[in-house]
């Protein structure tokens, strides 16, 4: 019988949430690494027994860790994130030149194919790889070179949140960064260009449909169909239909198409969700209703998901890396919230179970299904 | 020997006790310290210096004897009584909210 593994980062420390394959009664492990910031954690698909976790705060700074059992043991791997070269200057809110300075790593992303590659994205933006596992990083700095001195902070920091890599070809990878954009590469990340031509944002920009500045939140990708990428950005959802060259909206009849995370059906690749959030000064769902919303039809006609979430006085948000999917049939879809909620539906998103109420603020949730 | 006393979190990561000592070769300065205990404790690495720069992290402090060194050169040398090894230093997590 197959076993789910919820990876759940939070403000103050890491959660494992364990089940079998009915998805009904969870076993609750943590905190670990207790009192840090969690910003990120995920397993290897090639070794599910090797976690990375990106563990953080402000007093003490970044560091990674690595488990090779599954999470039963943890040892810290290389925090060491140097940019390559003289790392130069990007906007600042003010519109002046800044240092590029590293912060954290917001999300780390091992190979589909490779259990010793694992990438990191971190803040201020860049991307770093590593092939031993986490023991070394080496920044890959020709994303920087795709007019990097355009890129300026959004309001949670100059952050690379998203890596995508094409399971059909690991040469191809996609990063999103706020509030850059979305990038494209297709040698490895050796080179970059934007992946922003369609992306209109009208409110944010002075020119609205400008290559560089857009605020992507969360890109996803289903592994049958990779040439189709799906965005959430600050405002609107987009879909592409050609590896990013070209984006069109498929918001349709969302009643917000604000919101942070974007993820796909495992087995159903133009089967999509978001959780729509009221406004960019207000990350709470519209009408204080909790509602997931999914789209059978790869966007434009949506439907509200709402049995068992909290239909009134609900004032959470779900941030960009706390949505996931397992790979069951069906489909288990899962996400936390700002409040502390993890919430679980084993079928697709037609009803919904919280499966803890009051963890901290949820940062991001991976999940594993393991055989 | 030099005492160390280090925060919560760093003993929890370099997985230690409250107090630690080590062995610091003269003359004894703050950097030195924090070179013998980076040595000894690879994973503190990053976590009290910034890694590329060698300052000190912003939310962190560095008291003994009474006094806040934090704004001292790192070559300076060392109080006598934590030379000695009579006083211990305090690494210290700043008062900064949360």
């Amino acid at each position: 019988m197959a076993t789910v593994r919820i990876l759940v980062g939070t403000r103050k420390g890491a959660f494992v949430l364990t089940s079998d394959e009915a998805r009904r009664n969870w076993e609750v492990s943590g905190p670990f690494f207790a009192g840090w910031e969690i910003y990120h954690i995920k397993g290897s698909t090639v070794d599910p027994n090797r976690i990375y976790v990106s563990q953080s705060t402000e007093w003490f700074g970044q560091l990674i860790q690595r488990s090779d059992d599954g999470g039963a043991t943890w040892k810290p791997v290389s925090n060491e994130f140097t940019y390559e070269g003289v790392p130069g200057t990007h906007q600042w809110y003010d519109g002046m030149q800044h240092p590029w300075e590293f912060k954290r790593v917001w999300v780390l992303e091992p190979s589909p194919t490779d259990a010793e590659v694992v990438y990191a994205g971190v803040e201020d933006a860049a991307l770093f790889r590593s092939d031993d596992g986490g023991q070394r990083w080496r920044e890959l700095p020709a994303l920087r070179e795709a007019k990097g001195s355009l890129w300026q902070p959004g309001a949670g920091g100059m952050c690379l949140h998203s890596i995508l890599i094409d399971p059909t070809n690991p040469e191809r990878l996609f990063t999103a960064i706020s509030a850059a954009g979305a990038f494209r590469s297709d040698d490895g990340g050796q080179s970059w260009r934007p992946a922003t031509r369609g992306l209109k944002s009208n409110w944010e920009l002075p020119d609205p449909e400008a290559e560089i500045g857009h605020c992507v939140h969360s890109i996803a990708m289903h592994p049958s169909q990779p040439q189709v990428l799906f965005m959430q950005k600050h405002w609107d959802v987009m879909r592409s239909d050609d590896v990013g060259e070209n984006w069109y909206e498929i918001s349709g009849d969302l009643p917000s198409d604000f919101g942070f995370p974007i993820v796909v059906h495992a087995h159903e690749p133009e089967t999509i969700y978001v959780v729509p959030i009221k406004s960019d000064s207000e990350h709470y769902p519209p009408e204080g209703r909790l509602r997931v919303y999914r789209s059978r039809t790869g966007g434009n006609e949506w439907e509200a998901l709402t049995d068992g979430l909290p239909q009134a006085h609900c004032y959470v948000n779900v941030l960009r890396s706390a949505m996931a999917v397992d790979a069951l049939d069906p489909c288990g879809v899962y996400f936390g919230t700002t409040g502390g909620q993890v919430y679980v539906s084993p079928d697709s998103g037609d009803h919904w179970t919280a499966i803890v109420q009051h963890l901290p603020p949820v940062l991001s949730v991976e999940v594993q299904t393991l055989p | 020997m030099i005492r160390v006393v280090l925060p919560h979190h760093l003993r929890t990561l370099a997985n230690v006790g409250k107090e630690i000592e080590l062995e610091v070769s003269e003359p004894v300065t703050l950097a030195a310290v924090l070179d013998a205990l980076e040595a000894a404790y690879p994973m503190l690495r990053g976590a009290i210096r910034n890694r590329n720069t060698g300052r000190r992290r912003p939310l962190i402090r560095f008291f003994a004897c009474g006094q806040d060194l934090s704004h001292e050169s790192p070559d300076a040398p060392m109080p006598a009584a934590v030379v000695s090894g009579t006083e211990p230093l305090l690494i210290v997590g700043a008062m900064a909210g949360g």
